[in-house]
């Protein structure tokens, strides 16, 4: 059997740069060789990747698969898996380091199953155990009522991360690392899978991920309307924007992309007012990290009054237009 | 072209139970009896974009599910919403596996069905929230999977998805036998009719034991897992909400602006 030595990053680019959750992978993939004495390697697989492979070793691989293929430009699953197999297989690490992301998502499952080993998904915190030498694996279960710590039966040992739960190292273009360029042909009569069409949604102004103000509507908003003008109005007058928890995406009154949570966005803005949303744990999972959290809801058993540092008890329509007016008040003088 | 459909639900204790009744008690979850077992969201999501299959183009929808001690009444939910078989592999053995041994049991069982169009999972339980299994099946079974399906169309031996990607859809098109993962956007599950909660009365499921399935009890539940369970852990939240009262509602709402511009937050 082969000896599994080193650890894998899987790399991700974003518009054709290192995305920061490789960076994050790779600060985080960086402590855990030291720690062992073992090379960090990253393997990054696009149509071109030469700019993207010098930066993973400012951020602290040694070593690049650089693979190019014009297969690879977008992710599909069938094309990207036969090149991470293979990497996978010829390089036998010891750990694997996915993101948490839409592509890591859909490919680390499937790696893990074909290398016939363990996986655990959407890891909080990686650190090596000093007597036994394998990698402790904490991620939330039951929806973030709790943490599990994993161990892996079988090797290699593969996780995916949350991101900005690592922090990338300082990047520093004087490191020296080898980037080598891998030729992998793909065999298109294995992709099953057809892109037809992929639509971006624009989103007209400030990201949820970038808002220093997120101000969230729950299924209490009772439709579309109050997303588009109360809950509008307030976040434009605090320069952040709108967001919702799960119902309202899924009853079609905020676009799919403004949900919070375990299954939607994880944002940690300075300030979340959270209206009308019940503080379900799967909710609060994707805004807990937020430095102040604000709760209107008309229940005072809801569970959003335990996340809270301020809450107000009543109905919306009642609290938001005499708060929204003398804040304008406030913030006019 | 009728469509052969299988679905993969999960019993889990209700996941929207009030988090303050999730205690964790000598590394297991224990919850209070009050907490209801239900079929897992997004199972019932899955299990409502097959209906939408068979509304549609025809077809046979079979749910299946591992586990033990099933309640009855709970997971014939998917009889009584219009699946038209229910086949539980219903064993201790089959207890506290993780990610593998679970698809590796679900994709034995779905051999043994043998006739199959797609197998639709949901994109992860709704207790230990993997993510997984419908990959892991896909995997066993060599077949394609798309994840995080919004809307399924079946035509031409071929199968037409919208996935959600962030910021946006894809549109995907793949060839069947699949695996199709679901996210929410598919729409709830529909109300069982009167008439079907009557006729899945009246059914009973297929139970499965191991040898049924052909797998060794070392490869099932706790015994098959490839992870190991360490700790399981409840940080310690503290909650000091600071509640803003006032005469009226709106009072209140206007002392909130105060308080928050003195705490300088906003
Ligand atoms: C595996 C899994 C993943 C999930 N992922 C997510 C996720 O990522 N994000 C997410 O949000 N959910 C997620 N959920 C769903 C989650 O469990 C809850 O169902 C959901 O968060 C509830 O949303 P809500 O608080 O808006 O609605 P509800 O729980 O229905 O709460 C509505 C609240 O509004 C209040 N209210 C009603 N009317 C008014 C009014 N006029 N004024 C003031 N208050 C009012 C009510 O008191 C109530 O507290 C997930 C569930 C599972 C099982
Ligand atoms: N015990 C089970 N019985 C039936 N289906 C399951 C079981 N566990 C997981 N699944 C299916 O796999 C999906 C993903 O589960 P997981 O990988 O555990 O998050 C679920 O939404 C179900 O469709």
């Amino acid at each position: 059997m082969a000896e599994y030595k080193g650890i894998l990053v899987c790399g991700e680019l974003a518009d054709g740069k290192l995305a920061s959750i490789t960076t994050e992978l790779l600060g985080c993939g960086r402590k855990l060789a030291d720690e062992s004495k073992e090379d960090l390697s990253c393997l990054l697989a696009s149509d071109a990747v030469a700019g993207a492979s010098k930066e993973a070793i400012a951020f602290g691989a040694d070593k690049v698969h650089a693979v190019e293929h014009p297969a690879l430009k977008e992710y599909q699953a069938d094309s990207y898996m036969q090149v991470v197999e293979k990497v996978a297989r010829d390089s036998a690490p010891r750990v694997i380091l996915i993101g948490q992301t839409a592509m890591g998502r859909d490919m680390a499952p499937r790696l893990a199953f074909r290398l016939g080993t363990s996986l655990t998904t959407d890891c909080l915190d990686l650190r090596i155990d000093l007597t036994t030498k394998r990698l402790m694996q904490t991620r939330p279960v039951y929806g973030g009522n709790a943490q599990a710590v994993f161990t892996s039966e079988s090797m290699p040992q593969m996780v995916t991360v949350r991101a900005k739960t690592m922090s990338p190292l300082e990047r520093d273009p004087s490191r020296k690392g080898e980037v080598k360029p891998t030729k992998i042909d793909i065999d298109m009569s294995k992709v099953r899978t057809r892109i037809l069409e992929t639509v971006k949604e624009q989103a007209v102004g400030i990201k949820l991920e970038d808002a220093p103000v997120i101000v969230s509507g729950g299924r209490g908003m009772g439709g579309p309307q109050p997303f588009q003008t109360i809950l509008k109005e307030l976040a434009d007058l605090l320069h952040g924007a709108v967001g919702a928890s799960r119902p309202p995406a899924d009853n079609g009154w905020v676009s799919e992309h403004l949900h919070i949570g375990l299954t939607g966005k994880i944002v940690a803005p300075d300030v979340y007012i959270a209206v009308a949303i019940s503080g379900a744990s799967q909710h609060t999972a994707g805004c807990s990290g937020s430095k102040h959290i604000i709760a209107i809801n008309k229940d005072p058993e809801a569970n959003i009054f335990r996340e809270a540092e301020f809450g107000v008890v009543g109905k919306y329509e009642e609290v938001l237009p005499a708060f929204i007016g003398k804040l304008k008040e406030l913030l006019a003088g | 072209m009728p469509v052969n459909m299988i679905v993969c639900c999960k019993q889990v204790p209700d996941p929207e139970a009030p988090p303050s009744v999730f205690k964790v008690v000598d590394n297991k979850m224990t919850l209070p009896p009050e907490v209801k077992p239900v079929i897992g969201q997004y199972e019932e999501f899955a299990l409502e974009a097959a209906l939408k299959i068979k509304d549609t183009a025809g077809g046979k929808i079979t749910a299946l599910s591992l586990g033990n001690n099933f309640v009855r009444d709970v997971i014939k939910k998917a009889l009584a919403v219009g699946a038209d078989e229910l086949i539980l592999l219903e064993d201790k053995a089959f207890e506290d596996g993780d990610s593998w041994a679970t698809a590796n049991a679900l994709a034995a069982a779905i051999k043994k069905i043998g006739t199959y169009d797609i197998i639709f999972c949901g994109r992860q339980s709704s207790d230990w929230d993997a993510g997984q299994v419908g990959l892991g099946i896909a995997e066993l079974l060599g077949i394609p999977a798309v994840t995080l399906a919004r809307k399924v169309e079946v035509g031409g031996g071929k199968a037409k998805v919208e996935r959600v990607i962030p910021d946006g859809y894809q549109v995907t098109e793949v060839t069947l036998p699949a695996v199709i993962v679901v996210t929410s956007g598919i729409g709830a599950l529909r109300y069982a009719t009167l008439k079907g909660i009557m006729a899945a009365a009246k059914k009973q499921p297929l139970v499965w034991k191991p040898a049924d399935i052909g797998l060794e009890p070392s490869k099932l539940g706790a015994a098959g897992r490839r992870t190991r369970l360490d700790k399981l852990f409840q940080p310690i939240k503290e909650s000091k909400c600071e509640i803003i009262a006032g005469e009226t509602v709106a009072e209140a709402g206007a002392k909130l602006a105060v308080r928050l511009r003195e705490a300088k937050l906003l």
